[in-house]
């Protein structure tokens, strides 16, 4: 990211509004809001990102109510509505 | 479902994919560019054109420009339902390819192998962490320890160094003596002998250390503490991320897809780079990893071919001879380590979708054993992650591929089914 001015868009995280710098990945967006874990694996252990290029999809998150998609290979934008923990 | 189709479609965005396009477009091919990820620049320069880290990168970046080339991001293919025909998950929706020619530019990915506590938030891959730094992912201030092998531990360490994170260690796994002499060898690759020396430069200060490896993570919730083995002592250290992966594996799932034969875990290509497949091609890692260099010379021999200049593409055969030495060098010198393959416990988790532990699959026989009485592999990522684990710990036969190749949605599925598809 250039050091100068960012730019910052909101988006609404879990039902909550937060600003974050435009053209950071919504992966990115989430550790800022103090978010590492982004789900539970099916025994329940929470899990974060891992490969950090789409393979994994241990990121996976809800955007836009489409289920799945992968926070590390997604920009956020304007207004865009994440949901952890799907 | 939308339909398209193109004389030339190059599926990756990295280097060899830019370098593909270009070389054809060149000669005259209208060519589509596929790609997997937000921004165009594979992994070596995720981040797009506004974060090119040289010329070189913003002059392959300037493919993009060219009046024959498209370009679509954020691209999933799925399935590949009969010859010449993509199906293809686009932001805005499903959509049916065609096309007379392909060239698979699909990359890499990294290797895992399973240590205790390695699913931890806070444990990353180590280009992994690198890609997601690159994204945005807070680094600055952080106490990483980086552990796996090869010169990109050096190149991550830079990344992350230059975002403020506090870097504590590389753990390099080979032995010092292979690593002293790859060293020694690159005086026959001076540009690269070059590099490494800026690059050690600037991380001065950063302990390096051979023989080294994780042994395990622990934290509650996340990592906070390693405890690592390095040059035959253990001991521990307090940390924020471990960046973890031991090299890098072709992406052949696509090339398995549409029937490409592969060999050594790679798609196999022949002189111009043409797959098993007659007017499929490949390119860069997914055939062979090997690094910059010979994935942008690749590209353009593929690029080349197909667009029927092969007297062109022959010229570059001993540009990319030299450049799979490299190659070949980078592979003898930071193969694993034994000790590696058994640090993970019987609890230890192999598939991380399902969670699996290995000793589930110690009593299976097979890849599809396991698959059955398990469900390792059965997950989000198909077994991208602990296939090749499971491969390389079990001895389980490699996997194939099989349609949808990535998870869809039902919607974008629905539409894409036409009677004409063999079922």
């Amino acid at each position: 990211m250039p050091e100068a001015v960012i730019a910052e868009l909101p988006i609404r995280l879990n039902g909550e509004t937060v600003r974050v710098p435009a053209g950071i990945t919504v992966a990115a967006a989430l550790a800022l809001a103090g978010q590492q874990a982004l789900r539970l694996s099916v025994k329940g252990a929470p899990r974060g990102p891992l490969c950090g290029m789409g393979v994994c999809f241990e990121c996976r998150v809800t955007i836009d109510g489409r289920r799945h998609e992968r926070a590390c290979q997604r920009l956020v934008a304007d207004q865009m509505e994440i949901l952890t923990h799907d | 479902m939308t339909e398209a189709r193109f004389e030339l479609i190059v599926l990756g965005a990295g280097p060899a994919g830019l370098a593909a396009a270009k070389a054809a477009a060149d000669s005259g091919r209208e060519v589509l560019v596929l790609d997997d990820n937000p921004l165009p620049g594979g992994q070596i320069w995720r981040g797009g054109p506004d974060q090119a880290p040289n010329a070189r990168a913003r002059a392959a970046f300037s493919a993009l420009q060219h009046p024959r080339i498209a370009y679509r991001p954020g691209a999933r293919l799925f399935a590949a339902p009969g010859p010449g025909t993509l199906l293809v998950e686009l932001p805005e929706g499903g959509c049916r390819l065609g096309y007379g020619q392909l060239i698979l530019a699909t990359g890499a990915r990294e290797r895992f192998l399973p240590f205790p506590g390695w699913t931890l938030p806070g444990v990353f891959g180590l280009g992994g962490l690198q890609a997601l730094a690159k994204g945005g992912y807070p680094v600055a201030g952080k106490r990483i320890v980086l552990a796996g092998t090869g010169p990109l531990l050096l190149a991550v360490a830079d990344t992350l160094k230059a975002r403020g994170a506090r870097v504590l260690l590389l753990a390099e796994q080979a032995p010092l003596g292979r690593v002293a002499r790859f060293a020694a060898g690159l005086v026959r690759h001076p540009a690269k002998l070059a590099q490494a020396v800026a690059l050690k430069s600037r991380l001065l200060g950063i302990p390096y250390r051979c023989s080294s490896h994780v042994l395990e993570a622990s934290g509650r919730e996340r990592l906070e503490r390693l405890r690592l083995s390095w040059g035959g002592e253990e001991g521990f250290i307090d940390c924020d991320y471990l960046g973890c992966a031991f090299g890098l594996l072709p992406n052949t799932e696509t090339g398995q897809l549409l029937g490409c034969t592969l060999a050594a875990g790679a798609v196999a290509v022949d002189d111009y780079q043409q797959t098993s497949r007659p007017g499929v091609y490949a390119a860069g890692e997914a055939c062979g990893i090997g690094g910059v260099d010979k994935a942008q010379i690749e590209g353009r021999i593929a690029g080349l071919a197909a667009a029927g200049r092969p007297e062109e593409a022959r010229r570059l055969f001993p540009a990319r001879a030299h450049a799979r030495d490299f190659a070949d060098r980078l592979a003898e010198a930071f193969r694993l380590e034994p000790a590696l393959l058994r640090l993970a416990r019987p609890d230890t988790l192999i598939c991380r979708c399902e969670d699996v532990p290995l000793q589930a699959l110690q009593s299976c026989s097979s890849w599809r054993e396991a698959k059955l009485l398990t469900r390792c592999g059965m997950g989000a990522c198909q077994g991208r992650t602990c296939g090749p684990m499971a491969e390389t710990l079990l001895g389980f036969e490699p996997r194939g591929s099989r349609p949808p190749l990535q998870p869809v949605s039902l919607e974008t599925l629905v539409s894409a089914l036409s009677p004409t598809d063999p079922r």
